[in-house]
C-alpha cells in the first residue's frame, strides 16, 4: 500500500460527498416532480409521451397499481428484448453476421438487462450485433435504472406523506428521471468517453496488420453511448467480455476515476433525496455516513489483500501485488477500488478480474453483495434496499427500548416489519439454495474453471450476483449452458421482484399512516448510536447467514494459498 | 387487480414502443453523429494508419514477441497457442490465486525469461496475464527490463533505449491518478524510427 493509493481512494471520496448535495438536489426536483431547466426542450417529449399512450401523470396510485403497472412493463420490455436477440441473425447492423441467440441464452440475457442485472454469460463482441447491443441491451440500462429510482421515490412517498392513499404515478416517475436525468447526463457523458477514446461507430470491427505482421481484428461499434448508462445507472453489462477492463470502454486513468464516480452518484444523491423527502437532511447524511463506513472497510481489506500479493508466486519469485488479472494502467489500488464500487452498488462492471484477485481480496466483492446491495447500492435499489434494514434497525431499537418504533415520523408495526423481513429473506433463500444445487448436480459442477475451494466460489458468486442483480462474475464459470442460463435467470427475477413488491406494499402501507411526531421518547434516527445501529444490523442480518458458505470458499482458498497448496 | 392490469396495457405497449425508439435508436445513432462530426479519430477506434494500412490502435494492444521489440504482458484473450490479443475475444485468465495452472504457467514464462536476461527479477506485469488480453502497456521497470535484450537484438546502445524508454513513461494525473506506465505500441514505433538514424 502506498500513500499515493491512499490519497486516491480519498480523493474519491471527497469527489463522491461534494456531488451528494447537488445530485440530491436534483432528484428531489423529480421526486417532486418541480419544473426543471430542462422541461424548456424536453418538456413537449415528455407531453407527447403520456397522450400517445394515454396516461396521465397526475393520477396518484395505489401501492398495488404502481406494483402491477411496474411489472407489466417490465414484462413488455423483456419480451421485446428476447425477441430482438432471437431474430438478430435476420435484422440489421450486424457486420460480423452473427446469428441468433439460443433460447435458453435469449431468456437469460432479457431477464438480466429487464432486472438491471447485467449478468453476461456471452462474450459481447463475439456473439451481440451491433443493433442488438443499442436496441436490446441499451434500453434496458436507462429503463431498469429509472424503474429503481421510481420505486425509492414510491418508497420516500409512502414516508412522507400522511394518511394518504396513492405512492405517485410510476409512467410519470420512470419518464421524468429517463428525459431529466438518465437521458441528458449520458449524453454529456459519451462525448466525454468518445474524447477519451472509446469508439462509436457503426462499424462493426476493423482488420489491424500489426508492428509483428500478424492481422488482428478489432471489435468496434457503439460502445460510448452504452458505456455511459451501464455505469450511471449501475448496470454493468460491458460492450465487450472484458467489461471496464476493456481498453476500449475504459481507455485511460480519468476515464476509470470518472466511471467509479458515477457508479456512485445518483445512489449516494438519492440518500440527500431521501432526507429532503422526510424533511430533515440529516436522516439521510445518518444512512450515508453508514453506508461509507461499511464502503472503507471494504476497500481497506481489499486493497490491503491485493498490495500483499499472491504468496504462491512470490514463492517463484515475482514480487510484489497482485497484478493477475489487472491491466497496468489501473494497477492495484484503481483495480481494488473499482471492485468494492462496482458490488457495493449493483452495477458489477469491472476493470479486473475477480476471479483472479486473492482469496480475501475477492471475498469483500461477494461479501457486499451477499448484504444485499445496500451499501449505496443501485440506483433506487440501494436506498430502498437500505430502508429496509433501517425498519428492522428501529424495530431492534423498539425492542429494547420497549415502544412501539418510529421512523422518520411514522410507526413501523407488524406488517411493514413482516414485509421487510421477506424483502430481505429471499436473498439467502435463493443464493444458498441454488448454490446447494449447483454444487451437487453434474450440470452445475461442469461450470467452475478453477478447482477445489475456489471453483465453490464461483458458483456461490453467479448465484449471488445474480440474485442480488450485480452482474459482476467470478468469470471462469462457464455460465453459457442452458443449466446455468435457466438458474440464473430465475435466480435474477426473484431477486429483483420479490423485494420490491413487498418494499412497495411497505410503501402503500406507510403512506396510509398518520404523522408521529417525535417525542422525548422516541429513538434518534440520526446520531452516531443509529448510525452504528444500522451498520451492526445490516452486517448482522444481512451478512450472517453467509458466514459458512464463504468459510468453504474464500477463508479455505486463503488458507490454501498461504500453505501454498495448489488445486 | 384486474382492474390494474388492464389500465397497464396501453401505457406498457405504448411506452415500450416509444422509449425504444428514443433510447435504443435516436440516442446512440445521434450520439454517433455527432461523435463521428467531433472526434472521428477516437470514435473510430484511435486507429494508426501507415501507407494505407492500419497498423494498431494507440488504445488497444496488440501482440509483440518478437525479441527485437518490447514485449507486451502474456494475454488470455483468445486461443493462447496464438500469443492472445485476439480483438474478438477479450478476457482475463479468471484463474485463482492458489491455481496449479496458474503457478506452473508462471513458471515456465519465469524460466525462459531469466534464460534470456538472468540474474535480474522478473516486473510482475510480464508474467501475469491483464483483465483484458489486450492490456496497451507495460510497466517502467518492465520496459527497462527488456532493455538490453532488445537492444542485442537490434545492435542498438541499451543507453539509447533506456532513454527511448524514459521518454515513453505516462505519468498519474496530478502524481496520484493512475500508475506509471509505457504504451508498447507507442514505444517499438519509436523504437522502429530509431532504426532509421543507427545509434552508436
Amino acid at each position: 500500500m502506498t500513500f499515493q493509493g491512499w490519497l486516491y481512494i480519498a480523493a474519491f471520496v471527497g469527489v463522491l460527498l461534494a456531488l451528494t448535495k447537488p445530485m440530491g438536489l436534483w432528484l428531489h426536483a423529480l421526486y417532486e416532480g418541480r419544473r426543471t431547466p430542462l422541461h424548456r426542450v424536453l418538456g413537449p417529449v415528455e407531453r407527447g409521451f403520456y397522450k400517445l399512450s394515454g396516461i396521465n401523470p397526475d393520477e396518484d396510485q395505489p401501492w398495488h397499481r404502481y406494483a402491477v403497472h411496474m411489472l407489466v412493463f417490465n414484462a413488455v420490455l423483456l419480451l421485446l428484448t428476447y425477441a430482438v436477440l432471437r431474430l438478430q441473425g435476420v435484422l440489421p447492423l450486424n457486420g460480423l453476421g452473427y446469428a441468433g441467440i439460443g433460447a435458453d441464452g435469449a431468456f437469460n440475457t432479457a431477464v438480466s438487462f429487464t432486472t438491471n442485472t447485467n449478468w453476461q454469460w456471452y462474450v459481447g463482441e463475439a456473439v451481440m450485433s451491433n443493433l442488438s447491443q443499442m436496441f436490446a441491451l441499451t434500453i434496458h440500462n436507462f429503463l431498469s435504472a429509472a424503474t429503481g429510482i421510481a420505486l425509492a421515490f414510491a418508497l420516500f412517498r409512502g414516508f412522507a406523506r400522511r394518511s394518504a392513499t396513492g405512492i405517485g404515478n410510476f409512467w410519470a416517475d420512470i419518464t421524468r428521471v429517463t428525459l431529466y436525468l438518465l437521458l441528458p447526463a449520458c449524453v454529456v457523458y459519451t462525448l466525454y468517453l468518445i474524447a477519451a477514446g472509446v469508439p462509436q461507430t457503426l462499424a462493426a470491427s476493423v482488420d489491424v496488420s500489426t508492428l509483428e505482421g500478424v492481422k488482428q481484428t478489432l471489435a468496434l461499434g457503439p460502445v460510448a453511448s452504452q458505456e455511459a448508462i451501464k455505469m450511471l445507472g449501475t448496470n454493468g453489462g460491458g460492450f465487450f467480455n472484458a467489461n471496464s477492463a476493456h481498453p476500449f470502454e475504459n481507455p485511460d486513468v480519468l476515464t476509470n476515476f470518472v466511471q467509479m464516480l458515477s457508479i456512485f452518484v445518483i445512489g449516494t444523491g438519492m440518500t440527500w433525496c431521501f432526507g429532503k423527502a422526510v424533511g430533515n437532511t440529516r436522516q439521510g447524511w445518518a444512512i450515508l455516513a453508514a453506508m461509507m463506513t461499511i464502503f472503507l472497510i471494504g476497500t481497506a481489506v481489499v486493497y490491503w489483500q491485493e498490495a500483499v500479493g499472491n504468496p504462491v508466486l512470490h514463492h517463484l519469485g515475482v514480487a510484489g501485488g497482485n497484478m493477475e488479472g489487472k491491466e497496468v494502467r489501473f494497477g492495484v489500488v484503481a483495480s481494488a477500488l473499482f471492485s468494492v464500487v462496482t458490488t457495493a452498488a449493483s452495477c458489477g462492471a469491472v476493470n479486473a478480474m475477480h476471479d483472479s484477485f486473492t482469496a480475501l481480496g475477492g471475498m469483500i466483492p461477494l461479501f457486499n453483495m451477499q448484504l444485499g446491495e445496500v451499501v449505496v447500492g443501485g440506483v433506487g435499489a440501494g436506498i430502498y434496499g437500505f430502508l429496509l434494514f433501517a425498519i428492522l434497525a428501529v424495530f431492534v431499537a423498539g425492542l429494547m427500548v420497549g415502544r412501539t418504533p418510529e421512523y422518520v415520523g411514522k410507526k413501523i408495526e407488524s406488517r411493514e416489519v413482516k414485509l421487510a423481513v421477506l424483502a430481505i429473506a429471499v436473498l439467502p433463500l435463493v443464493i444458498l439454495g441454488m448454490t446447494a444445487v449447483a454444487s451437487v448436480l453434474p450440470a452445475g459442477l461442469a461450470g467452475p474453471l478453477n478447482k477445489g475451494p475456489h471453483g465453490f466460489s464461483e458458483i456461490l458468486y453467479a448465484f449471488t450476483s445474480a440474485v442480488g442483480n450485480n452482474g459482476s462474475a467470478f468469470a471462469g464459470l462457464s455460465a453459457g449452458t442452458p443449466f446455468y442460463n435457466g438458474m440464473l435467470g430465475v435466480a435474477m427475477w426473484l431477486g429483483r421482484f420479490f423485494v420490491i413488491v413487498p418494499m412497495l406494499a411497505i410503501a402503500g402501507s406507510l403512506a396510509a399512516k398518520r404523522y408521529t411526531p417525535e417525542t422525548a421518547g422516541s429513538f434518534p434516527t440520526t446520531g452516531l448510536l443509529w448510525t452504528g445501529l444500522l451498520i451492526g444490523i445490516v452486517l448482522i442480518v444481512g451478512g450472517l447467514t453467509f458466514l459458512p458458505s464463504l468459510a468453504l470458499g474464500p477463508v479455505a482458498d486463503h488458507l490454501a494459498m498461504i500453505r501454498g497448496q495448489l488445486f | 387487480m384486474t382492474n390494474d392490469i388492464s389500465s397497464s396495457l396501453r401505457p406498457a405497449l405504448v411506452m415500450t414502443g416509444l422509449f425504444a425508439i428514443l433510447l435504443g435508436l435516436a440516442y446512440p445513432l445521434a450520439m454517433t453523429g455527432i461523435g463521428q462530426a467531433l472526434f472521428p479519430r477516437q470514435a473510430n477506434g484511435s486507429l494508426v494508419t501507415e501507407s494505407g494500412r492500419v497498423i494498431g490502435s494507440t488504445v488497444v494492444g496488440q501482440a509483440f514477441t518478437s525479441e527485437r521489440y518490447f514485449n507486451t504482458r502474456p494475454s488470455a484473450a483468445g486461443a493462447s497457442d496464438q500469443g492472445g490479443y485476439d480483438g474478438l475475444a477479450s478476457s482475463g485468465s479468471n484463474l485463482g490465486p492458489a491455481s496449479q495452472a496458474l503457478h506452473d504457467r508462471v513458471q515456465a514464462d519465469l524460466q525462459r525469461m531469466q534464460a534470456a536476461t538472468p540474474g535480474r527479477p522478473v516486473p510482475s506485469d510480464l508474467v501475469t496475464t491483464s483483465a483484458s488480453g489486450l492490456d496497451p502497456d507495460i510497466s517502467p521497470e518492465a520496459a527497462l527490463y527488456q532493455v538490453d535484450r532488445v537492444a542485442r537484438a537490434r545492435g542498438f546502445e541499451p543507453d539509447a533505449l533506456r532513454r527511448l524508454v524514459a521518454g515513453s513513461i505516462e505519468e498519474p494525473v496530478l502524481g496520484f491518478i493512475g500508475e506509471r506506465r509505457v504504451n508498447v505500441f507507442e514505444l517499438n514505433r519509436r523504437l522502429d524510427a530509431l532504426r532509421a538514424k543507427p545509434v552508436r
